[in-house]
């Protein structure tokens, strides 16, 4: 009779000690740290995993991958529940100010050995990482969007256009009004649509001005900002005048759009070219790059930063430093097209002489080095991405016929009320 | 020592009986206990809580709770686009529900028939119910494509002009609404079927011999005796529908659009209502918190409604 328990309490004493044995071998105790990254979209990080990996066989990676949207919002909500957020995240220059007010949240990068690296970015990428004191600062800069103008050759050449990207260039060197005179003649001649959305224009003339959505003290200055409101009436002309094809970012329609051609022309900063590339394979040769009107620009790109939860801030600032390091961003971009942030490389032939087969041999080296030094920076508010989202859509109710220009122009206002 | 064991022994006796009443009385609660405690701590607790943080200024954001009693009810009550979105969920539910149920009482009816590989018809019917409605919604919205959609390709090819489902009003709810039904109604004809089969024979062949067609014994037999089925049914629909999320988030495409469903808030459903203010920038859970109680009264008037409306017929019938 007694023996049957005890063997039942052998046997559950052997079972837990079997799955606590099963549980050390998969944790950090075998000496190996695994570093968690979270993107939106690919950056092209893989090769530089492995290659970390060889020189560091102790750190492993584990890269998640959401969308850009999502990202954003699960971030905020990982910094604010204190949990789940990755050990490395990446953040878009649209929503770096949000968190750079909250710089608490994040491991100081300027006490992990940042501070020593200043001179290596952009002087706009590092100070759109530091908090408003300058005592801290949350990210890395890894690429910038120098901005770039696609155009379809096909296309250009059968509605008699030029083709060659300096005369393509010199079609709309004057200003935004020359793109839009163009692209009024391109629709009526053809029935085409110019450009693939209104919001992607507008949110390239708003990102060439002095001052964008927010002023320096993150007011919002949507209604008085003259150059917010000349960037409104031009996109208004344009979707009147039918040029919009009316797609939305992200959506697998507009992705079909790039192989199709059922638009002309799209701004292109430089990550824009790899996605091009990717989801338009069919299209290779056809599209190519001219220089974007109104002067120089930056839209888009990232840092990567580290929350204040992640409990490995040596590797991962060791791993961050090593991979916005001028050799590591030129790989990437020689990978992807994803620009880099660090000026030393703009000199760098490895860089400059870059060419895109894709792109019709385009030098996108040259391209987008002559466009990142152009940039002058603007300032980004808290909620820079939320409210050019929110101008977006007002755009939309354009585009879809479902509201006047001054209805649209009033519901944003409105909207912008509640931020 | 006798005394000594007896005494031990009566008290022994009376411990059992205790320990045996106690058995008795406490065993049937403690079997059930494991639902109740779950119950209360992932249904009752958080409903609870939702109603405290509802009276709040709450945002995830910041740790200060500033208590404003009802006036997160009153701004909810008082913001356009709460009654746009009302409406949009109202006009989807309708459009899904009714056709659905309709067409599950149908295709139950159909399968009570004698057919040939009926287990197949039946297991078939299930399958839609099977597939993610993160799969379903993904699909459908790349079938109700603008440009590229086999929809919109079918109806050029019949000589109908292209829709663009998105952007309507009325076209985004249908399109939305074709998505739940084919989800549900298959689900709903098998709940049908079931109750069909418990339907007794003789009243068939009553109606049989009285010169009843097939199509008036589905519905003055059929239904009437299978009411109570059709109230389940009619509720849980109301219910789910009510509370459609992924379909219209998704169909909104990335960013913005998903959140607000469309430009104009043409598709946005109160979920996504409750999404927008409470997993959006302003992450504000008060006024999110008092979003979802308001759903929960809107749920129980609709259904409470539905409830009475179908009864009214089984009086009139």
């Amino acid at each position: 009779m007694t023996t049957r328990p005890t063997r039942a309490i052998s046997v559950v004493a052997a079972l837990v000690t079997a799955a606590g044995l099963a549980a050390c071998s998969g944790g950090d105790d075998d000496g190996k740290i695994t570093l968690s990254v979270g993107l939106f979209g690919d950056f092209g990080f893989g090769p530089l995993y492995e290659e970390y990996s060889k020189l560091h066989p102790d750190i492993e990676f584990e890269e998640r991958i959401s969308e850009f949207a999502d990202h954003h919002t699960n971030l905020t909500t990982h910094l604010a529940t204190g949990s789940g957020a990755a050990d490395i995240e990446a953040v878009e220059v649209g929503y770096i100010s949000q968190y750079t007010a909250e710089p608490d949240r994040f491991h100081n990068l300027l006490d992990l050995g940042a501070d020593e690296l200043e001179g290596q970015w952009l002087d706009w990428k590092w100070q759109q990482a530091l908090s408003a004191d300058g005592e801290s600062l949350i990210g890395l800069g890894t690429d910038v969007g120098g901005m770039a103008m696609c155009y379809r050759r096909d296309l250009f050449e059968a509605a008699g256009l030029p083709v060659e990207r300096d005369e393509v260039s010199a079609l709309w060197a004057g200003s935004w009004e020359d793109y839009v005179a163009v692209g009024e003649q391109y629709t009526a001649d053809t029935g085409g649509y110019w450009f693939e959305s209104s919001g992607n224009m507008f949110r390239a003339m708003v990102e060439q001005a002095d001052e964008g959505v927010y002023d320096r003290e993150n007011n919002l200055i949507v209604e008085s900002n003259p150059a917010i409101g000349a960037a409104w009436d031009l996109t208004v002309e344009a979707i009147e005048a039918d040029m919009s094809n009316r797609l939305t970012a992200w959506t697998p329609e507009w992705n079909a759009g790039f192989n199709e051609g059922t638009f002309a022309t799209i701004i292109c900063p430089a990550w824009m070219t790899s996605y091009i590339e990717t989801n338009a394979p069919d299209a290779a040769g056809l599209w190519d790059i001219a220089t974007v009107p109104g002067g120089a620009g930056n839209m888009g790109g990232s840092h990567l930063v580290l929350p204040a939860q992640g409990e490995h801030p040596e590797e991962a600032y060791a791993f961050l430093e090593w991979l916005t390091a001028p050799e590591q961003q030129l790989k990437v971009f020689e990978a992807t097209g994803n620009f880099p942030s660090t000026p030393e490389l703009y000199e760098d032939p490895a860089l400059t002489g870059l060419s895109k087969a894709y792109f019709n041999d385009a030098p996108v080296g040259e391209i987008f080095t002559a466009a990142a030094t152009a940039v002058r920076p603007q300032y980004q508010g808290p909620l820079q991405g939320d409210v050019l989202a929110t101008i977006g859509q007002g755009l939309g109710r354009i585009e879809d016929g479902s509201q006047s220009p001054e209805d649209a122009w009033s519901q944003v206002l409105s909207d912008l009320e509640s931020f | 020592m006798t005394i000594a064991a007896k005494g031990s022994g009566a008290s022994s006796g009376t411990k059992g009986l205790l320990r045996y009443r106690l058995d008795l009385k406490a065993s049937p609660y403690l079997y059930i206990a494991p639902f109740f405690v779950l119950f209360a701590a992932f249904g009752l607790f958080p409903l609870a809580f939702t109603a405290w943080v509802s009276t709040h200024e709450w945002s995830l954001l910041s740790d200060e709770h500033v208590f404003v009693g009802f006036g997160n009810y009153e701004a909810l009550l008082t913001d356009p686009y709460f009654w746009n979105a009302l409406g949009n969920t109202l006009s989807i539910l309708v459009l899904a529900t009714v056709p659905q149920l309709l067409a599950a009482l149908l295709l139950a009816h159909v399968l009570t028939l004698r057919l040939r590989a009926q287990t197949f018809w039946r297991m078939g019917m299930l399958l839609p119910n099977v597939a993610s409605v993160v799969a379903v919604a993904v699909i459908f919205s790349q079938l109700f494509g603008r440009d590229f959609g086999l929809v919109n390709w079918v109806l050029e090819a019949l000589g109908a002009g292209r829709i663009d489902w998105q952007a309507g009003t009325a076209s985004s709810h249908v399109a939305i609404a074709v998505m739940v039904a084919w989800k549900w109604t298959g689900y709903n004809a098998l709940i049908y079927l079931a109750a069909m089969q418990a339907v007794p024979r003789e009243v068939y062949e009553a109606a049989h011999l009285d010169g009843a067609s097939r199509m008036q014994q589905l519905f003055h037999v059929t239904v009437p005796m299978i009411r109570p089925t059709i109230v389940f049914t009619v509720i849980v629909s109301t219910i789910y529908g009510l509370q459609i999320f992924a379909e219209p988030q998704l169909f909104g495409g990335g960013g913005q659009n998903g959140v607000t469903g469309g430009a104009s808030r043409q598709f946005q459903t109160l979920t996504l209502y409750l999404y927008e203010h409470g997993f959006n920038r302003g992450f504000e859970f008060g006024y999110a918190s008092a979003v979802a109680w308001t759903m929960f009264a809107v749920i129980v008037l609709v259904a409470l409604l539905n409830y009475l409306f179908i009864r009214r017929i089984r009086s009139a019938s």
